[in-house]
């Protein structure tokens, strides 16, 4: 067979031209994915070899009104290891036992954390000695995938001096990652816990940054920096309080290791927190890096309840230092004035019915105005006062001084003060008919189906301290919040004032607690406790004709509320002499 | 009657450059930040063989085209004698464990007798062709030739070898049609092997079934030729599903993959994603020589055989791309130019015979790297690091050589042999 010159010309160029489309195909078909699609397989070059790893970002420090520290960030180091399959991230840990002590629940551990979060090293060492990081880094080239990443860590200088109010901070955990909450977080940051750190965690936690490793197609890194630029964390600003930071240690030092209680310190005019105590307390430096289970289960189980905030959280019934609540709910309505004597003298006791209701002091105080009762604490004319007022007018003035509500203080867990505010509550409890009159008599010497807590007294009395007005108590400064809770005449409030001046002097329940030079006004409480020791309480402010401080101090198990009154006072003293000088709105910003 | 006009440099050249292309990103492809031992040192490797190959080519220009048709058979003989060897002494070799390609004598692999076979056939194809008085005009003028192709081509993919099986087709149809079989033969040639491949959807293939039926009455072959055909096809269709499942898993991966590759990204689909991901990223100037970080990172794999393209495409991009492109379009126009300006039918034939078994290399392992193509463990001819196929391609570029020397100088001047 013979191929035509022609024919084979023909074919040639056929062939030429189909050889030339496929060509121009191929070229068309890369033009796509080079060029037109470049940057989607750009960014999956970069997602295959680029493993980033976290930089935390400083959380703000915290700070008092005048700049002190409260809590603060020291140098520290975490060790992570990156992962890119469990078995080859199990073996790797294997090995670094042998030069840190890793038992095998802890690699357990580690590992669960790679599954959680495997883009994310996982934490290995939250707070890791210098002795242990010199150590790693010696051995770093046995271990390519190991991080040694310098983390900020937590400080309290002050340690339990401020734990109460700071709270600390941990790692967050599975469960908490797993709440919507907490979206945006990821394994291994830190989170709040407790006080200030968890009630501003989205203000201080600031923005995590990022370096970047290169890692080869098994996962091993093979540059530790440069492979792209880093993103340097943000910082969370400056968190700045209206805490008095000399106070709250002196506040702390009152409580003496035995002691249980709160005390909360305000400034009555724009509801500032100078100080907030709760005994006993731990030290928030123990949680920093994680805290052993066994020291965490001392502090949980303890009868003492060292966790509980017992200023915010610990809801006691007022006892004594209610009565100004009854006086008030009663003056204001026009049936008492303070110059004004009940039907029946105190001798040491009233009969309601069939029951006796006894005074607490048993030989009876005699006729007494208002303003005597308040200041010799007279149960009898109270028993009286409050049968006069109507457990109807009670429960609604009571509710409308705010007894029944939170103070809505910037910390976290506040509770719910308990004050019935319509007498439904007592058939609930009791069943219709199954309850007397008597409740009355209870509740107007701050007994009985009421319990308030520290914090909430601290606000009636900074109400009683100004205008009548209640201010919102706050940690971090913000515009002043006040609500009218009584209208009283100024002349009516004054001789209140001076009522409760009588208290702390020679006439009244808390002489022992007068302070030369300071001219302070308050009212003891003495809480019946069905558990054991009454509670004592005082709530009371300085000076008293120009109030700059209230103080709330609640002794559990104490007996008696001198013990209160002799705190507070000192509490009053320290802060009229040595700040109230300065000025006191150096916060902002 | 060998008839020298003079000596075809620019076809060498071209070899050449795209040779030398090839070397550099076999030196490149042994780049890595990981070390991969079969990749270390590969270019010193491959330029030894290149050495080989020199000698190889020089010799073979020595040899006459009529040598050449003499020595087809005996060559064709040897070849089918070394593939059935291999077949039942062979071994795998690297990347393909799996297959038996490579003999292997003392544990030192000697070759792959498969890219030598490609040559073989094309001369022996070439020889069947020429001998025929006239142009193939029916199925039945088309079954010796189909036979001398269909021998070597089971063997092959038993081994197997899907690859250099397709290389064969290429190389059978690229030479019919040379000879000038007319287009409804081709298709009706080809008609069992796409009935094969559209078995695999009832609607494509039934819709393939009635296109073919209407080129049947249109060109009306010999009633027998027609009922075989459709018989064959319905067979092939039949049988679709149980060829499906004689494949191996992993080549069933493969063509599955081929049709969705966001299929099992780990798995088989993991070697065409991380290849499409390295050549993408390469954008249109690439990552710079030797600084793809795919390939140093080892996601591409074979990135010095099978995936050598994509590491060209990552480090010097669409631009790298098209040059390389270029080049082989400029080689396989020369080619054709050779084929049309040779001396004789069979020495035409031949040049075309290895055109088209590039061609199809070209294609489908260019193809592949970006998912055009479904991944047959083709290499790149002058590109992929390996000795027997460097070493064929070269002694092919020294038939060429010769068949060019002793072609016509001059279009139009068709010489010799009338009938």
């Amino acid at each position: 067979m013979n191929l035509q010159p022609n024919e084979v010309h023909r074919r040639g160029r056929v062939a030429a031209g189909i050889a030339a489309a496929c060509v121009a195909l191929l070229g068309a078909a890369f033009f796509r994915t080079q060029v037109l699609e470049h940057s989607r397989f750009a960014l999956q070059s970069d997602d295959n070899r680029l493993n980033e790893v976290p930089l935390p970002a400083p959380r703000g420090m915290i700070l008092d009104r005048n700049g002190e520290v409260i809590a603060e960030n020291v140098p520290g180091y975490t060790v992570s290891m990156l992962g890119h399959r469990s078995d080859s991230l199990r073996a790797a840990l294997q090995r670094l036992a042998a030069v840190v002590p890793l038992s095998d629940s802890q690699i357990a551990t580690v590992v669960r954390r790679f599954r959680a979060s495997p883009a994310r090293p996982a934490t290995i060492i939250t707070d890791a000695s210098f002795e242990q990081v010199s150590v790693l880094e010696e051995q770093r080239s046995r271990f390519p995938n190991l991080v040694i990443q310098a983390a900020p860590k937590r400080r309290y200088p002050d340690g339990r001096a401020v734990a109460a109010l700071v709270g600390y901070t941990g790692e967050i955990n599975e469960a908490e990652l797993a709440r919507e909450a907490y979206r945006d977080y990821k394994p291994g940051q830190q989170v709040g816990r407790a006080g200030l750190e968890r009630q501003y965690e989205r203000d201080l936690r600031g923005d995590e940054g990022s370096r970047f490793v290169e890692v080869d197609a098994r996962g091993r890194v093979v540059r530790q920096a440069g492979a792209r630029p880093d993103r340097a964390p943000v910082p969370g600003p400056d968190l700045h309080t209206t805490i008095d930071l000399d106070l709250q240690r002196f506040v702390a030092s009152l409580f003496d290791s035995t002691m249980q209680g709160g005390a909360v310190a305000l400034d009555p005019a724009t509801g500032a927190v100078l100080a907030l105590h709760s005994a006993p307390i731990y030290d928030p430096n123990a949680f920093i890096g994680g805290i052993a289970r066994a020291e965490y289960e001392a502090l949980r189980s303890d009868p003492r309840t060292p966790l509980y905030n017992k200023a915010l959280q610990g809801a006691y019934p007022p006892a004594s230092t209610f009565k100004l609540a009854t006086a008030i709910i009663a003056m204001e309505r026009g049936i008492v004035g303070l110059d004004d004597r009940m039907a029946q003298p105190c001798t040491g006791g009233y009969l309601f019915g069939s029951r006796y209701f006894r005074c607490w002091e048993k030989d009876g105080h005699g006729s007494l105005t208002l303003a005597q009762a308040i200041e010799k604490s007279c149960d009898v004319y109270f028993y009286q006062l409050g049968l006069r007022l109507g457990l109807d007018r009670f429960l609604t003035g009571g509710t409308e001084l705010g007894f029944s509500q939170r103070t809505g203080i910037d910390l976290p867990d506040e509770r719910q003060p308990g004050w019935p505010e319509a007498t439904a509550y007592f058939n609930r409890l009791y069943g219709r008919g199954n309850w007397t009159n008597a409740v009355t008599l209870n509740l107007a010497i701050g007994q009985g189906e009421n319990d308030q807590t520290v914090l909430s007294m601290a606000r009636f009395y900074a109400a009683i301290a100004t205008d009548g007005n209640a201010v919102r108590p706050h940690v971090v400064d913000r515009p002043v919040e006040r609500t009218r809770l009584f209208d009283l005449t100024p002349e009516q409030l004054a001789g209140l004032r001076e009522a409760l001046h009588g208290v702390v002097s020679t006439r009244g329940t808390a002489g022992s607690a007068a302070i030369r030079g300071v001219e302070v006004a308050g009212k003891t409480g003495t809480g019946q406790n069905s558990h054991g020791k009454d509670h004592g309480w005082f709530v009371g402010f300085a000076p008293k004709d120009d109030p700059k401080i209230v103080v709330a101090v609640l002794v559990a198990f104490g007996e008696h509320g001198y013990v209160a009154a002799r705190m507070a006072t000192k509490i009053m003293e320290r802060y009229l002499k040595t700040t109230v000088i300065a000025p006191t709105n150096t916060v902002g910003g | 009657m060998s008839r020298r006009t003079g000596s075809d440099l620019p076809l060498v050249l071209m070899a050449l450059l795209l040779t030398g292309f090839g070397v550099a990103t076999v030196y490149s492809a042994g780049q890595t930040d990981v070390p991969i031992s079969a990749v270390q040192g590969a270019w010193v490797r491959q330029l030894q063989w290149l050495a080989v190959g020199l000698v190889a080519f020089v010799v073979t220009t020595r040899l006459s085209v009529r040598f050449l048709e003499w020595a087809a058979l005996p060559a064709y003989l040897l070849a089918i004698a070394l593939l059935v060897v291999t077949l039942v002494f062979g071994s795998g070799g690297g990347t393909a464990e799996s297959m038996r390609g490579w003999i292997t004598i003392g544990g030192q692999r000697l070759g792959q007798p498969s890219e030598m076979a490609k040559l073989a056939v094309a001369l022996m194809l070439a020889k069947v062709l020429t001998a025929y008085r006239t142009t193939p005009r029916s199925l039945m003028e088309l079954v010796k030739p189909a036979a001398v192709v269909f021998v070597p081509w089971a063997l092959v993919m038993a081994q197997p070898d899907l690859g250099t099986g397709l290389a064969f087709i290429g190389l059978f149809f690229v030479m019919l049609f040379w000879v000038g079989v007319s287009g409804p033969l081709l298709l009706f040639a080809a008609s069992p092997i796409i009935s094969l491949v559209l078995a695999s959807s009832t609607g494509l293939w039934a819709a393939w079934f009635v296109l073919l039926l209407v080129v049947v009455w249109w060109y009306k072959p010999y009633v027998v030729e027609g009922v075989a055909l459709v018989l064959a096809n319905v067979m092939m269709g039949v049988a679709a599903p149980i060829l499906w499942d004689k494949l191996q898993p992993h080549q069933q991966d493969r063509l599955l993959v081929f049709l969705d590759p966001s299929r099992d990204p780990r798995g088989s689909a993991y070697q065409v994603l991380q290849s499409r991901i390295a050549i993408g990223s390469g954008g249109w100037t690439g990552k710079g020589f030797t600084a793809g970080t795919q390939k140093r990172l080892a996601f591409l794999p074979e990135q010095h055989t099978d995936f050598i393209w994509a590491v060209l495409g990552e480090e010097l991009g669409f631009l790298g791309v098209t040059a390389a492109l270029v080049l082989f379009l400029m080689f396989f126009l020369r080619v054709i130019r050779v084929a049309t300006r040779a001396s004789d039918s069979f020495a035409s034939l031949v040049a075309m015979g290895l055109a088209g078994s590039w061609f199809v290399h070209v294609v489908v392992n260019v193809g592949m790297t970006i998912n055009l193509m479904p991944i047959t463990g083709i290499p790149l001819p002058f590109f992929s690091y390996g000795g027997s196929f460097l070493l064929a391609c070269w002694i092919a570029m020294g038939m060429l050589y010769r068949i060019s020397a002793e072609g016509r100088g001059l279009a139009g001047e068709f010489p010799i042999m009338s009938t």
